[in-house]
């Protein structure tokens, strides 16, 4: 029942949004509700511990409701293992985004109503077993990203939303035939989405063979997968920070779990025929990433191009197939999220004090700026992948998961991907240096104003999730392995 | 007596409403015009509901005419369905026609051209059909002239009425190749009579020709732009909802119950039709400039993508295209209610024109993109649910399943050009230079009845359920 309010809530705040005509009252109505949903994923998860058997990892809250009956097209949702970690990943996330866009003048309400149906068609995303359903939550996302980087964007705003909403939709249009030719071709009489039946009862090999690469590469535009990646640079550097922070932390997100479930439920017989593409494109995209990353003159295109080199990790975990290595994705997937969106967060904020990104203008910021110069370095060092923080758990996990089939080119593929944190030290010690150390180049603002208290919410609500993640990465282990151990098997 | 001659005509209830109007209409105007106009467009708007309410008495003895006019439920949703577009876009016009001097003129075409959909709805005869077809027709291409001191208008209407007595020519042929096959006019006869051989293949392809004309299939498009730029805005909005689905809900009766024996080959020739109906659809729309040609072209694309759904079964091909006609008068009406008051309040007509328009007036603007969402198909919005049930219905042989991916990729074409009107929309550099007038209470009402559909119609099913109970007692 408490999971119907995953939904609920949200709609009801954008119903009371749309009624309010002041500014301050919008952005407090948002953050309410942001704050309720947040305790609704703690209720959740609380019951997902107390109740799972965390041995099987089954899925729990589980709710069927008949929606079009002569298509076989059910309201059909739950959270397991993987589902409620990455819906509180999207909680966290969503405070954080309206807490930095607090002071949001330009169009209060359209901004706030718009981040909130961002929100709303991820949580449905993320708790839907129903392929239609999931693949309505995915729609319901993309076109207020499209007005959101429109209205409230930077830099080059109606071409990168217009290349981001494109390549989105067009991946949406591929995955919609992957997704109906698993409708039809599932073998069990009566054509399903349900994602559970798929799991127990499978498709004919051949059909998926034919149809893995639309789901592979309709979720794999979201994710942000090597040739189709194109989207990421322009439309995450172009977005308002709000925007970045959900786009790199939480649409990314999609796409990889997506894939989790593409590879663990849905096909698990074509995903082991299509494994070597899979890992192929991985390694590709971490390295094209992290190299196109170094030459960035601007810090969100230097952020965007880094999430898909992180994002390459994620693929590549699925990619090989057995749980240690899709644990490290799920890992991947909180760690990336959380990283990025503080880093996003802290660009936002250095940018709308000193209004430039390129890296060479700016320079000793750390002397005005100590606390987001500190959430600068947590995130740059998070993305490093020091231990202690998200970053190093999750790739380790992802390494050692890869390192454990002894097939050769699949143990070359790993040491090339762990070649390029290396990389990533660069361009990240690099970035910091240049901006937060040395001579101020204060020549472009005069006062500049260090963290204010929303801003600094934001980025410690973050920052903590960063720290637990990397500290005590079992309790979060816990949930997921059981999950994906059993999905796995 | 009374009950038998009320028996008789029950079936005939929507038609009988329609005739009972033109005739009001004719005596008023004789007796006395100019004075009775106010009074004259609340009733017929009131009569115009009655019709639609009327398409949900239950259906009980429902044949005419020896058996040339059939009423089935699925029959007077339909023509619900275009009683109640006509009833929006007679809302949209309500100011319009107020001013304008052949305001009765109007309405006894309008109610003519509906009386022929009408007829063509339910016809279960060849020559039923043929009548109802031309009484749709004929009305339509006097509408398309109406302003009378445009040249466009009058290019327009000969365009039309030229290029449409060819296709009525060739749609004849057709007809008279099949009575030649079967030896009778029937629906069922010829169904039984028709087998796989050359001459019914003549036969089918002219009559098919002479069909698709009317709803702007590719090869057949091409009076498209031309007419729906040149007619009055409100004639545009019903020849592209109403025109369009009364040939699309025939077209449905005809593939799947009459020429039932020649579905292999109509589902080649519609998956050709639908490739390139959609591919030069969008291709065009990405051009204009002018906003009704615009709408023309999209209004192409979309009847490219209802003729997928033509390839599954035929339950679910009609539940797929009438509740995507449904949900395609909303979007489609919605976006022309829009391009109905700017042009009647301020004369503009291109795309470029409405710039700005979100910081003059934000309900206009979201009514205008909620529409155009609609259309290009995103969640939450219908326009999504009746694609989606399109294409799924058009998937059910997998064999199909390559050339349904290619139309599915043209989503991403007509999205863009969406997108730029609503790029357009919210351009904030220029400022929409036109004083604010308030929108007048009859396209509010309009704009509200249609975006409450858009919104409820997708998410909620009752809708698709009671289409498909229909399509399951009529098939």
């Amino acid at each position: 029942m408490i999971v119907h309010f995953l939904i609920i809530v949200p709609i009801l705040t954008i119903l009371i949004m749309l009624f309010v005509q002041k500014q301050q009252v919008i952005r407090a109505v948002a953050l309410t509700g942001a704050i309720i949903q947040l305790l609704i994923v703690i209720n959740v998860l609380w019951q997902y511990v107390l109740n799972s058997d965390m041995t099987t990892g089954n899925v729990m809250l589980q709710t069927n409701v008949m929606w079009f009956a002569p298509l076989n097209i059910h309201y059909s949702v739950g959270v397991d293992g993987i589902s409620i970690v990455m819906l509180f990943l999207t909680a966290l996330v969503v405070i954080a985004a309206i807490l930095v866009s607090w002071k949001e003048e330009y169009l209060t309400k359209e901004f706030f109503v718009l981040l909130t149906l961002l929100a709303l068609g991820a949580y449905g995303f993320f708790i839907s077993f129903d392929l239609f359903l999931m693949f309505f939550f995915l729609e319901l996302a993309v076109i207020p990203k499209f007005l959101l980087i429109l209205n409230w964007g930077s830099g080059n705003k109606t071409y990168s939303a217009t290349k981001l909403v494109l390549m989105l939709i067009g991946a949406s249009a591929i995955l919609f035939m992957g997704i109906l030719g698993i409708y039809y071709a599932s073998s069990n009489g009566s054509p399903s989405f349900n994602m559970l039946t798929l799991k127990d009862s499978g498709m004919a090999y051949h059909w998926q063979l034919i149809f893995f690469p639309f789901l592979f590469i309709g979720f794999g535009v979201f994710t942000a997968l090597f040739p189709f990646h194109t989207w990421v640079p322009d439309g995450h550097s172009a977005a308002p920070t709000a925007g970045s922070m959900f786009l790199a932390g939480i649409s990314m997100k999609l796409g990889g779990y997506g894939l989790i479930r593409l590879v663990t439920m849905l096909m698990p017989a074509a995903a082991q025929f299509y494994s070597p593409y899979i890992v192929l494109l991985a390694v590709i995209g971490i390295l094209y990433g992290a190299f196109a990353t170094m030459v960035q003159k601007d810090l969100k295109y230097m952020n965007a191009y880094s999430s898909v080199s992180h994002c390459g990790f994620v693929v590549l975990g699925i990619g090989m197939l057995n749980p240690v290595a899709i644990t490290g994705a799920v890992l991947q997937m909180i760690s990336h999220g959380l990283m990025t969106a503080l880093f996003f967060a802290a660009i936002g904020m250095i940018y709308s004090r000193t209004h430039t990104r390129i890296i060479k203008e700016m320079g000793g910021l750390l002397t005005y700026l100590p606390f987001i110069g500190g959430l600068f370095i947590l995130a740059g060092l998070a993305s490093l992948g020091l231990p202690g923080l998200s970053g190093f758990v999750a790739e380790v996990t992802v390494l050692v998961g890869s390192w454990q089939l002894p097939f050769l080119p699949y143990r070359i593929a790993t040491i090339i991907a762990a070649a390029s944190i290396v990389v990533t030290a660069v361009y990240i010690l690099r970035a910091a240096g240049t901006i937060l150390m040395g001579n101020t180049k204060a020549n472009h603002f005069d006062t500049p104003i260090d963290a204010r208290w929303y801003e600094k919410w934001a980025g410690v609500l973050l920052g903590i999730g960063i720290l637990i993640v990397g500290v005590l990465p079992f309790l979060i282990l816990k949930i997921i392995s059981p999950t994906i151990h059993y999905w796995q098997s | 007596m009374i009950y038998y001659l009320l028996h008789n005509l029950l079936p005939f209830k929507q038609e009988l409403l329609l005739l009972l109007g033109i005739f009001i209409l004719l005596f008023t105007q004789i007796f006395g015009g100019k004075q009775h106009i106010e009074w004259t467009l609340q009733w017929v708007n009131l009569l115009l509901l009655i019709i639609v309410l009327a398409g949900f008495w239950p259906v009980g003895y429902n044949s005419a005419f020896s058996n040339m006019y059939q009423l089935t439920s699925l029959n007077a949703f339909e023509k619900s369905v275009l009683a109640f577009a006509a009833y929006i876009i007679s809302l949209q016009g309500y100011n319009w026609l107020q001013r304008f001097e052949h305001t009765y003129e109007f309405y006894v075409l309008v109610l003519s051209s509906l009386l022929g959909m009408f007829c063509m709805l339910s016809s279960t005869n060849f020559l039923f059909f043929y009548i109802g077809l031309e009484l749709s027709t004929l009305p339509l291409a006097l509408l398309v002239n109406f302003q009378l001191n445009k040249k466009q208008s009058s290019e327009a209407a000969f365009k039309f009425i030229m290029s449409a007595a060819f296709a009525s020519a060739i749609l004849l042929l057709g007809i008279s190749f099949l009575y030649g096959l079967s030896g009778s006019l029937n629906f069922n006869a010829v169904a039984a009579k028709l087998i796989l051989n050359p001459f019914s293949l003549v036969a089918f392809l002219l009559f098919l020709v002479g069909v698709l004309f009317k709803v702007s299939v590719v090869p057949f498009h091409l009076w498209t732009a031309d007419v729906y730029e040149g007619a009055p805005i409100s004639v545009t909005a019903f020849l592209s909802v109403v025109s369009k689905a009364s040939v699309l809900f025939v077209l449905l009766n005809l593939l799947f119950k009459v020429f039932y024996h020649l579905q292999s080959v109509w589902h080649i020739v519609m998956l050709i039709l639908l490739l390139v109906t959609i591919v030069i659809g969008n291709l065009f729309a990405l051009r204009q400039e002018n906003f009704k040609r615009f709408m023309a072209f999209s209004s192409i694309t979309q009847v490219g993508f209802i003729l997928v759904a033509f390839l599954g079964n035929a339950y679910n091909a009609s539940t797929a295209v009438v509740y995507f006609l449904v949900i395609y008068l909303f979007s489609n009406l919605a976006v022309f209610g829009v391009i109905t008051y700017v042009e009647n309040a301020f004369n503009k007509q291109n795309i470029n024109e409405f710039k700005g328009l979100y910081k003059k007036n934000k309900f206009l603007s979201w009514v205008l993109l909620i529409g155009l969402f609609s259309l290009a198909g995103i969640p939450p919005t219908a326009g999504f649910f009746g694609k989606f049930f399109l294409i799924m219905s058009g998937s059910e042989n997998l064999n199909y399943i390559p050339w349904i991916t290619l139309a599915a990729v043209n989503l991403i074409i007509s999205l863009y050009y969406y997108l730029r009107v609503a790029i357009v929309v919210f351009d904030n550099n220029v400022e929409f230079d036109e004083p604010t007038i308030a929108i007048p209470q009859p396209i509010k009402l309009s704009f509200i009845i249609c975006i409450v559909g858009i919104l409820i119609t997708g998410v909620g099913s009752w809708i698709y359920h009671y289409i498909y109970s229909l399509t399951a007692a009529a098939f």
